[in-house]
């Protein structure tokens, strides 16, 4: 598990190179922004020039301040729901999975209908009737990632509930929360870990595709979703303001990919687990259950 | 570990409890049936989320058309000729109800805006044909390729044909619908204009007349789902090939030809039911931003416009519809397997 | 050992190595005549399945084989050349694979399966006929509806006979079979075993048998060749080898045999087996030897050939005849008071909506200091006994009384007192060590839970304990990742210990080690019984096993009790059928001594 079988993968290199430059643009970006993100500079849709490395967008403002400035938000958002859904996700599992009571076919039951839904779906009608801001957007996020999580946790913590040392502490007496915490806890790390690259994957997937539908966010934001939308209308003007963010999300997500392929190699783990399966596919074919 | 009835050869199966008969005689027609229901009850938990969602919480068409600091006796008219203030239940059932019988409401602004019957349905039929045309086009490229390329890519496990294809897939995967598709926009319009930029096809006109707007739409969808379903094929086929019965056919000296066509492929090719299943579905999320991405009259844009103008039953509406497509594909596909796949009907 | 006019078959210098150079087996040589048996011995890192696989010129992925030639009928084929080889596959030589369940294809019918290889090598015979007669040579139903069940319709024992079908059907000169019982209850391995051997004898069909099972290979070989780390390391008749081996390691294997009609307390082999990375210069089995002197350890010995037979040792004209242990003194098994008395116990097992009923009706007592074993097949409701006994399982009628006092049926009620007094150790040592835990914690924590310890004492005790089960002290800091099953197992019983319990129970705990570990762990238990005055209650299958430890024995079958009694009464005058029926399928070291 040394971080040094990892950086030899040709993968994991080229991810961390992809993924660091790309955060870099992010986190660092707004430092060295020549222009308010907001302001106007110029007219709109002017091509590259000495004020503008970029040129302007529709609206005539700055297309590479508003890059600089643009990734924080695609980040933040999609880190906190990564973050939440592992929690949420992991708990339900958990407990599902190491109770024998009805609290196992419910949780999972519900588990399912989530899984149901289309993603994008989903988060639009929960826009439709709760209204948008950003925190309700990590929150639908979560959701939606959160039973994926659930499932691999469950059949994880099911499998390592009837192993030998798990069997010995329940012989033993020992209360349920101790057992969770040093036999099943610590084994279900692997699964996760493995899925780490996916799930955030998703979730930046996820969040750019509703922040470019116009979802979760007030103008003038600068987020790289949102300028492709804004941008398509002058795509033939300035392609710059379409096409620099869409290759900086779609790096974004390339990296973190990679990397999120390299660590599961370098675990060795099996079990990542592809999106959304249906509930039925779940009991039937294992074979969905695949090593990527 | 049951009682084994070890009499004879070792064998393994549990010695069948005396139940009501007729429940061990049709176990096919009783999974059928218990999936069927599992569908049926998955749909109605479905349209109780989709009618909360959109109904209950707050937001409703009377603010987004009027503002925020409307008035409040404007807005509670406009709610009750909305029908908001009848309890939540009873217009749960009544929408259900219209909805099996075909009538999916009223739209919501427009009722909002004064009309007495302004129904849902025809503003929907139109975008729905659209977009399935959409939609089959793409699983009829998909299906084929997704099968040829997922057989090399897992045959050459290890070789440059599958490190090329592996790579190539791992890119898309990792890209979303309208990043793909604005690249291809740039590069079939701005810089070779080759294609048009926008798919715009007037309502009730048959897409397939005019095959050039559908391209970059359908390319992108397909570059996507490709990805996903050929890396889950390759998947399968190399799980197979490890597998011990393939190595004792290569050891019985069977010849390569026949030990890929009756062990390798027959028993690969299996799980693609359910990954053609879950392509299908994803699909039905890209659509959504693909549409937008082209401005292609089909359900998914036709669903973000409503949603932006908070039209609450046209998007329960819509999201029925998909939702119920959803469920009904994995429902298929569950189905299919069982019927296809002999193993699976005596799991003890 | 060959008839006028050459062997049958020869293989010469085969070595396979992995990708890496690190060599795999090295410079086997065999031989065979038309219509012999060669058994090849050997446990877990030997290299037996992978000579096996060699055989037909296979190599498993990461493996190369770079020297080695085979002989067979007149026709010479160079191993090393995969295409060569694959001409000689089926048609010459042809495989019995270990595990039934996974060596079928899903999809195949029986007659699609055995159709398939008369189809490769019999063109122009109908595949029909040939089926059908093939099926009926091994003894299954000759049916068009039986030919056309798939895989999953057809029992372990059915399994295996169309696995050895396939590897009829075309008449070679040679089988290779690979453990072919793996995975049987014992009296349908026996069944197997005699169905080979008639199948041998009828048409005079020269095999290759691979097994670890030392009593099956005595009972089916002519020949046997003993493999360790790599390398035969003795090779003869195999009357003559297991009799009077001239090999330490064979020596020190034959002892650990478990034998149920000479029950002798078992004495295991020093040391650990090595892993492939680990081989030394030299002898491979020299840092266990006995009699080893300083040119074992840097020096490979040849084949010599010693009272004969070929051997791989330079002191062999010192081994000593085997030492086989002591008779087994039993211990009183009535009079005195029960430490666990077990009273018409009832369970259940729920499948879905079926309920199965696992135990029925069961009763025993287990006296202070003695060992019950209780004995059955798989499903014969003995590992629900053990589990309902520790409180993983709740018994649907009857009481379990330790010293007296009811227990608890879920463990998490028992008061700590009975927690503490009675311990299970199970059986896949893989799985009963918490891979995120360092094993001195791992063994420190019933010490800490049960007997309420500091964290400063209990790891002492845990250290003390490691070293009471002959772990070597510098593996106490380690995670069980870099134990062998046997160190684990071991682990697992410090751990038990470390609740200062009075009664043991061991589910089938050596039913997944080698013969000659598991003698080493009987030995240790035997020894901390005698010292710690525990009791144990021993589930086992192998009656070997429990002729060596046990006072009392209970045969189940269904979850129901056949016969109980003193173990030496029961095995030299069994009342029920069924305990004959074991009895008489259990394989027995054939030797003449």
């Amino acid at each position: 598990m040394s971080a040094l079988r990892f950086a030899g993968t040709g993968r994991g290199r080229v991810g961390l190179v992809i993924l660091g430059f790309v955060l870099a643009v992010a986190l660092l970006g707004p430092f060295f922004a020549p222009h308010d993100p907001a302001a106007l500079v110029g007219a709109p849709g002017s091509s590259p020039s000495g004020a503008s490395p970029l040129g302007t967008d529709g609206l005539g403002r700055d297309v590479l301040s508003r890059v600089l400035w643009g990734g924080r938000s695609v980040l933040w958002l999609s880190l906190s729901a990564t973050a939440l859904a592992f929690v949420v996700g992991t708990l339900i599992g958990a407990v599902a999975g190491y109770s024998r009571s009805l609290l196992d076919p419910l949780l999972m039951r519900l588990v399912d209908v989530v899984l149901s839904f289309p993603p994008i779906l989903f988060i639009l009608i929960i826009a439709t009737g709760v209204g948008e801001s950003e925190l309700i957007l990590v929150i639908e996020v979560a959701i939606v990632l959160a039973p994926g999580l659930a499932r691999i946790v469950y059949s994880a913590t099911r499998e390592i509930s009837v192993r030998g040392y798990t069997e010995a502490a329940v012989a033993r007496g020992e209360r349920t929360s101790a057992i969770l915490a040093r036999e099943i806890l610590p084994n279900i790390l692997g699964p996760l870990i493995a899925n780490l690259g996916l799930t955030v994957t998703f979730s930046v997937l996820l969040i750019a595709a509703v922040n470019f539908l116009g979802v979760g966010l007030q103008p003038p934001a600068a987020n790289w979703a949102l300028m492709i939308s804004e941008n398509r209308d002058i795509l033939s003007i300035n392609a710059w303001a379409t096409v620099v963010p869409a290759g900086l999300i779609g790096l974004l997500t390339i990296g973190v990919n990679l990397v999120g392929d390299a660590i599961s190699h370098t675990l060795g783990v099996a079990g990542r687990q592809a999106p959304t399966l249906t509930p039925g596919a779940a009991e039937l074919t294992p074979a969905a259950e695949l090593v990527r | 570990m049951g009682v084994s009835a070890s009499a004879g050869d070792g064998r393994l199966t549990p010695a069948p409890t005396p139940g009501p008969s007729g429940r061990d005689a049709h176990p096919l027609a009783r999974f059928v049936a218990r999936r069927v229901a599992q569908g049926v009850a998955t749909l109605l938990v479905a349209s109780v989320c989709v009618f909360i969602g959109t109904s209950v919480l707050p937001g409703s068409p009377a603010t987004a058309l009027l503002g925020r600091d409307a008035n409040a006796k404007a807005v509670a008219e406009i709610d009750h000729r909305l029908g908001y203030d009848k309890p939540i239940v009873g217009r749960y059932l009544s929408w259900l109800e219209g909805a099996l019988h075909g009538d999916l409401g009223n739209s919501s602004i427009d009722i909002a805006q004064g009309a007495t019957k302004a129904p849902v349905w025809p503003i929907i039929r139109s975008p729905l044909a659209d977009t399935a045309t959409l939609a089959v086009i793409t699983i009829i490229l998909l299906i084929p390729l997704s099968l040829l390329m997922g057989l090399v890519a897992g045959l050459t496990a290890g070789r440059w044909p599958d490190h090329l294809l592996s790579t190539l897939t791992l890119v898309f995967i990792s890209m979303p619908e309208f990043v793909v598709g604005s690249l291809l926009i740039a590069v079939f319009f701005v810089a070779f204009n080759l294609l048009p930029p926008v798919s715009l096809v007037a309502p009730g006109v048959f897409p397939l007349l005019h095959p050039n707007v559908l391209v970059l739409p359908v390319l992108t969808l397909l570059g996507i789902s490709l990805a996903w379903t050929v890396r889950l094929i390759r998947v399968g086929v190399i799980e197979v090939v490890k597998t011990d019965y393939v190595r004792l056919a290569r050891l019985h000296g069977i010849s390569e030809r026949r030990v890929l066509r009756r062990y390798v492929l027959r028993n690969a090719l299996a799980p693609s039911i359910q990954i053609f299943a879950l392509s299908i579905q994803y699909l039905f999320g890209g659509v959504i931003v693909t549409e937008t991405v082209f401005s292609y009259p089909g359900l998914g844009r036709q669903l973000v416009n409503a949603v932006t103008s908070h039209d609450n039953t046209e998007v329960q509406a819509i999201a029925l519809i998909l939702a119920t497509i959803y469920i009904l594909i994995n429902v298929v596909a569950d189905l299919l397997v069982i019927v296809l796949v002999p193993k699976l009907r005596t799991t003890s | 050992m060959s008839r006028p006019g050459g062997p049958l078959l020869s293989v010469r210098d085969l070595t396979v190595v992995l990708t890496s150079g690190q060599p795999v087996i090295q410079d086997v040589c065999l031989s065979l005549d038309p219509g012999q048996t060669l058994g090849v011995v050997g446990e877990s890192g030997s290299g037996k399945t992978t000579t096996a696989l060699a055989l037909l010129g296979y190599a498993r992925p990461g493996m190369r084989i770079t020297s080695g030639e085979l002989e067979i009928s007149g026709e010479r084929v160079a191993l090393t050349d995969e295409k060569a080889a694959r001409g000689v596959r089926g048609r010459l030589v042809s495989h019995v694979p270990q595990d039934p369940s996974t060596n079928l294809n899903p999809a195949l019918r029986v007659a699609g399966a055995i159709g398939d290889v008369v189809h490769e090598h019999r063109p122009r015979v109908g595949v029909d006929s040939a089926v059908f007669d093939i099926l009926e040579r091994v003894h299954l139903p000759a049916t068009r509806a039986f030919a056309r069940r798939f895989p999953h319709q057809l029992s372990g024992g059915q399994k295996q006979r169309v696995l050895i079908a396939c590897a009829l059907v075309c008449e070679p000169p040679l089988i290779v079979l690979d453990e072919p019982t793996t995975g049987l209850d014992v009296v349908t391995q026996a069944r197997i075993l005699e169905e080979v051997e008639r199948l041998h004898r009828d048409r005079d069909i020269a095999m290759i048998y691979v097994s670890h099972d030392i009593a099956v290979i005595s009972q089916v070989a002519d020949y046997v060749a003993v493999m360790y780390g790599g390398f035969v390391v003795e090779q003869g008749a195999t009357d003559q080898v297991l009799s009077r081996p001239r090999h330490p390691y064979t020596r020190g294997l034959v002892a650990s045999v478990p034998d149920h009609t000479a029950p002798r307390r078992l004495r295991g082999i020093a040391g650990v087996a090595i892993g492939l990375e680990d081989r030394p210069p030299g002898c491979p089995f020299a840092p266990r030897c006995g009699q080893s002197v300083d040119r074992c350890s840097v020096e490979l010995p040849r084949l010599e050939h010693v009272d004969g037979r070929s051997v791989r040792c330079f002191e062999a004209g010192r081994t000593p005849p085997i030492a086989r242990g002591d008779a087994v003194a039993r211990h009183p098994t009535d009079g005195g008071d029960a430490l666990l008395s077990v009273e018409h116990l009832t369970a259940v097992h729920r499948v879905g909506r079926q309920t199965v009923v696992a135990t029925d009706d069961v009763s025993f007592r287990v006296h202070n200091g003695s060992c019950v074993a209780l004995v059955g097949e798989s499903g014969s409701g003995k590992t629900t006994i053990a589990r309902a006994i520790a409180g993983l399982h709740r018994p649907t009628a009857g009481r379990i009384l330790l010293a007296g006092a009811a227990l608890a049926p879920r463990a998490q009620k028992r008061p700590l007192e009975h927690r503490r007094r009675c311990q299970i150790i199970f059986q896949d040592p893989y799985e009963s060590l918490n891979p995120r835990v360092r094993i001195i914690n791992e063994v420190a924590r019933p010490a800490r839970v049960l007997r309420g310890l500091s964290k400063k004492e209990a790891a002492s005790e845990a250290a003390r304990l490691l070293e009471r089960v002959r772990m070597p002290a510098d593996l106490a800091a380690v995670f069980p990742g870099e134990l062998s099953g046997g160190e684990r197992q071991r682990v697992a019983i410090a751990r038990a210990l470390a609740a200062g319990p009075d009664l043991l129970v061991c589910d089938e705990i050596t039913s997944a080690l080698d013969v000659s570990v598991q003698a080493a762990v009987i030995e240790l238990l035997d020894e901390l019984r005698a010292s710690l005055s525990l009791s144990l209650l021993f589930i086992t299958h192998n009656l070997g096993v429990v002729a060596s430890i046990a006072d009392y024995v209970l045969i189940l079958d269904q979850g129901r009790v056949c016969e109980q009694g003193a173990v030496d009464r029961v095995f030299s005058d069994p009342q029920s059928p069924r305990t004959a029926e074991l009895l008489a399928a259990a394989p027995v070291l054939r030797a003449v001594l």
